[in-house]
């Protein structure tokens, strides 16, 4: 025994609502983030992480708001991503209550970034999101490469070299999503997952994808991620995250069983 | 009225801490945070928390002249050292090319070492970074209503290592057994984050709260 595998689930919230949509079209409404991020905690969730897909700046407040909130009813770690572009938008995330920040598209533009973030808030903090999209053609050597802009611009990043120069940089985590898999429910991209994993020492967390509890035990298994993410199949009743331990407690996967509530 | 400090000198996530405390205490229970002496000094009990690195850690104590405040408090007062507010509690850590820390307890803190793997020979990942069981290896009053083997939520890539066995109030496995908890007389430290730890954190701060220092 040791070290649980972890379940996360992710909310994407637009204009302080849980969104979800497949590859960024076709959104649907999926709640009330403090609502949503309350309902996963006493499911026993093992984190929660709250991506920011506001369209405009204007509305960044409303995240702010939402973590603040979420923070002062539930006691898990609480992960923020979408927009972290300055240390000035990591100490906001982080005094309104979150314990980490994903940057994302900051990072491929200066990579310097994310040493300075490192550096001031510690890399316990710091998690790099990587969006990876396979490039190589059928019979190839199987090759990923890194794009942002959801998916829809390519940087000619190797997606492993850039996963083990931003470990290298103070990266603490990586967050993984395959643009591939994305919104398709066919399963993490295992390959990605597991190139990813057996390249860095620093835990890495699986997502895009997921359409079925096997998936997320697949992640752990053969992708060897430290914990799997997952919105879709949490969001719309398909399944608890309480269903998704059990499932993977049956393949033989560490899980956490929640402790009983504080006494009264 | 019982009044609690929880000790701030800029290093990572304090709101997390006080959030946690608020939330299980009841009305009789005032908590500050704040870099205070006097303040500190005229608390009930006190919460030392953190998250970040040591150095800077032992350089604001210095600055905010806390260091000999917090040595003060960990002979008078219930006392609660968490992540870095355990690790500083030490002679020294390895951490930055190695630091002094305050001294308050003997013992060292140290590096997870490379290369470790768990028993089914699966590489450990650097910072220990989730979900861990914390066995209690002494009674003590913060483990009540907590069962033994709880997991909490940890992140760090440092560790305690006890000089002597008789301070380790709780034990966790991650490439080998590391010291998660100690506890002497009235003070209590975690190396894992009980306002990140769910029911079984939140039961460890309430019983901090109504504990009186006594064993």
């Amino acid at each position: 025994m040791g070290l649980a595998k972890r379940i996360i689930p992710c909310l994407d919230v637009r204009d302080g609502r849980v969104v979800k949509g497949v590859q960024f079209v076709d959104i649907r409404d999926a709640g009330d983030p403090v609502e949503v991020a309350k309902r996963y905690d006493e499911q026993g969730a093992d984190e929660i992480t709250f991506l920011d897909i506001t369209a405009s700046s204007d509305n960044r407040d409303t995240i702010v708001d939402v973590v603040s909130k979420v923070a002062g009813q539930v006691f898990i770690p609480l992960t923020v991503g979408g927009g972290i572009r300055t240390v000035d938008d990591i100490r906001l995330m982080l005094n309104a209550g979150a314990d980490k920040v994903g940057i994302n598209t900051a990072a491929v533009s200066r990579p310097e970034f994310v040493r300075e973030a490192a550096e001031k808030f510690g890399s316990q903090c710091i998690v790099v999101s990587i969006d990876a999209k396979c490039t190589s053609a059928e019979g190839e050597q199987k090759k990923w490469e890194i794009f942002t802009h959801g998916g829809r611009k390519g940087t000619g990043l190797d997606a492993i070299e850039w996963a083990i120069r931003m470990v290298d940089y103070g990266a603490g985590e990586i967050l993984l999503t395959s643009m591939d898999r994305d919104g398709t429910r066919d399963g993490f991209d295992l390959e990605l997952t597991r190139a990813i994993c057996d390249a860095v020492d620093v835990p890495v967390i699986a997502s895009g994808g997921v359409g079925n509890l096997d998936h997320l035990a697949d992640g752990i298994i053969e992708g060897k991620a430290d914990a799997v993410l997952a919105a879709s199949i949490f969001h719309f009743g398909d399944h608890t995250v309480g269903e998704a331990k059990a499932h993977m407690a049956s393949r033989g996967i560490e899980v956490r069983r929640m402790a009983a509530k504080p006494s009264a | 009225m019982t009044t609690l400090a929880v000790i701030d000198y800029g290093m990572g996530n304090l709101h997390s801490v006080s959030k946690a405390i608020e939330h299980v205490a009841d009305a009789g229970v005032v908590i500050k945070v704040t870099s205070d002496p006097a303040q500190i000094l005229a608390a009930d009990k006190v919460v030392f928390p953190g998250v970040g690195a040591i150095r800077d850690c032992m350089s604001e104590l210095h600055r905010l002249e806390l260091d000999d405040v917090i040595r003060e408090c960990t002979k008078t007062k219930p006392f609660l050292g968490v992540c870095l507010g355990m690790h500083a509690l030490l002679d020294r850590s390895e951490e930055n090319e190695g630091i002094d820390c305050l001294g308050i307890i003997e013992g060292t803190v140290r590096r997870f070492a490379k290369g470790l793997t768990d028993d089914a020979g699966e590489k450990l990942k650097i910072p220990h970074m989730g979900w861990n069981e914390v066995f209690q290896m002494m009674p003590h009053p913060l483990w009540k209503d907590i069962e033994d083997g709880s997991r909490f939520y940890f992140v760090h890539s440092y560790y305690v290592e006890m000089a002597k066995p008789d301070f380790i109030a709780g034990s966790t496995n991650y490439g080998g057994a590391f010291t998660s908890a100690l506890a002497r007389e009235n003070v209590f430290a975690l190396q894992c984050h009980p306002e990140k730890s769910q029911h079984a954190g939140l039961q460890l701060l309430k019983n901090f709260i109504g504990w009186d220092g006594s064993l």
